[in-house]
C-alpha cells in the first residue's frame, strides 16, 4: 500500500527475489552455461577417441623402430613431426607446440582487452582485440597447413591390404582421407578430422565474434553504452576455445 | 560520435597487468616443461608420461578457467554451478575407457 513498504528488503534469503544472487549479468551467465554444454560436446568427442583407442592394439616394440601400420594405433609424435619449409626433417610436435603457444598468447591479449575494457580505455581495447584477431587467424592458417600435410601424407607411405574382387592385394597408400589412412586404423584419421575440425570451427566463429567486438569498439558503441561487457562475454568464449585446445593438445598429440 | 570523446579512460593498474603476464608466464613454462618431458622421458614409460601430461593439463586448465575466465573471483554459487556438472565428464571418461578395454578383450 504505502511506498515505503516496497523498499524494505527481505533479509532472509538472496534467492527470494529483488537481487541477483550470482552477481553476474544475464548474458554472462548464459555464456557460462553455453560453455558448460560445449564442454560436454568436446569431452564426448575426446572420450570417444579414448574408447576407440583402447579398443585397438597399441604399438609394441621400441619407439625408434616405429613404422605406421593399420594393425595398431600410432604413436602421435611419430605422426605429427612435420614443420612448414623444413621438409623431410624429423621434428616431433614442434609445429603443434608453436600453434599451442600462439593460441595461449591470443588468450593473454584477450585478457588484456577485457582489462582495458574495465578501464573504459578504447584505444587499448582496440589494440589488444586486434592482436587477438591476428592470433586467431595465424592459428587457423597453421591448422590449414596441418590438415593439408595430413591429407597429402608422407613420402614413404604405408603398405595396406585391400580386398578387391575377393582377392587380397597389398598397396602403398599415402595420406589420409575418409576412406584411406596411412597413419593407422581408419578411426585415427576420422577422429583427427572431427576433433581438430570441430575445434577449428570454434576458432573460426571466435574470430568472427572478435571482429564484431573490434568493429563495435572502433565505432564507439561501447563508449556510448557506458560499459565494455560484450568484450568480457566474447572473451569467455575465446578462453574456452583455448581451454579446449589444451585438452586436444594433450590427448591427441602428447599422450 | 561527439559524446564518445568525453569518455576518460581510467589509469592503468600496474599490479593487475603484471598478474596477467605472470599467469601467462606460468602457462608458457608448463608447456615448455611438457616438451622437455616429451623428448627426454622414453616412450616406453607410457604410464609416467601420461600421468605427468594429464596433471599438467589440469594445472593449465585451472589457470585458464580461474584467472583468464575470472571464475575464481565469481560468487561461490556460480563457481559450483559450473564445476559440479563436470562430474558427468569424469563418469563418462571412466565408463568409456572401461568399455573400450572390454571391446579390445572381445576383439583380440
Amino acid at each position: 500500500m504505502s511506498a515505503t513498504a516496497t523498499t524494505i528488503k527481505s533479509k532472509g534469503n538472496v534467492w527470494d527475489g529483488g537481487q541477483s544472487p550470482l552477481k553476474a549479468s544475464y548474458g554472462k551467465l548464459m555464456m557460462w552455461f553455453f560453455l558448460l554444454s560445449d564442454a560436454f560436446t568436446f569431452s564426448a568427442l575426446l572420450i570417444t577417441y579414448g574408447l576407440v583407442r583402447y579398443a585397438h592394439p597399441g604399438y609394441e616394440g621400441s619407439a625408434d623402430a616405429f613404422v605406421s601400420s593399420q594393425e595398431y594405433w600410432p604413436i602421435p609424435e611419430k605422426v605429427f613431426e612435420a614443420v612448414p619449409f623444413l621438409h623431410g626433417m624429423h621434428l616431433p610436435l614442434v609445429f603443434v607446440g608453436i600453434m599451442t603457444f600462439i593460441l595461449i598468447m591470443s588468450s593473454v591479449t584477450m585478457v588484456l582487452a577485457v582489462e582495458a575494457g574495465h578501464r573504459m580505455d578504447r584505444k587499448d581495447v582496440e589494440k589488444w582485440m586486434l592482436w587477438t584477431i591476428i592470433g586467431g587467424l595465424v592459428f587457423l592458417s597453421c591448422q590449414a597447413w596441418e590438415w593439408g600435410h595430413f591429407i597429402h601424407g608422407t613420402d614413404a607411405g604405408t603398405l595396406a591390404k585391400f580386398l578387391v574382387n575377393g582377392e587380397l592385394i597389398t598397396e602403398t597408400i599415402r595420406g589420409a582421407n575418409l576412406t584411406i589412412n596411412e597413419y593407422g586404423p581408419p578411426g585415427f584419421a576420422a577422429f583427427f578430422f572431427f576433433i581438430t575440425g570441430f575445434h577449428g570451427t570454434h576458432v573460426a566463429s571466435g574470430v568472427v565474434l572478435n571482429f564484431l567486438i573490434y568493429y563495435n569498439t572502433v565505432t564507439g558503441v561501447y563508449d556510448r553504452r557506458g560499459h565494455y561487457e560484450m568484450v568480457e562475454k566474447v572473451g569467455l568464449y575465446w578462453h574456452f576455445v583455448d581451454l579446449v585446445w589444451v585438452f586436444v593438445f594433450t590427448f591427441f598429440y602428447l599422450v | 560520435m561527439e559524446e564518445t570523446t568525453h569518455v576518460q579512460p581510467q589509469p592503468v593498474d600496474k599490479a593487475k597487468i603484471k598478474k596477467i603476464w605472470v599467469t601467462a608466464g606460468y602457462m608458457a613454462a608448463i608447456t615448455i616443461l611438457e616438451f622437455v618431458i616429451a623428448f627426454t622421458v622414453p616412450l616406453e614409460m607410457a604410464m609416467t608420461r601420461v600421468s605427468i601430461f594429464v596433471l599438467m593439463t589440469i594445472v593449465k586448465a585451472f589457470y585458464i578457467v580461474a584467472e583468464f575466465m575470472h571464475l575464481k573471483y565469481e560468487v561461490k554459487v556460480l563457481v559450483w554451478s559450473i564445476l559440479i556438472p563436470t562430474v558427468f565428464i569424469i563418469w563418462m571418461l571412466i565408463a568409456f575407457i572401461y568399455e573400450g578395454a572390454a571391446i579390445y578383450e572381445i576383439r583380440f
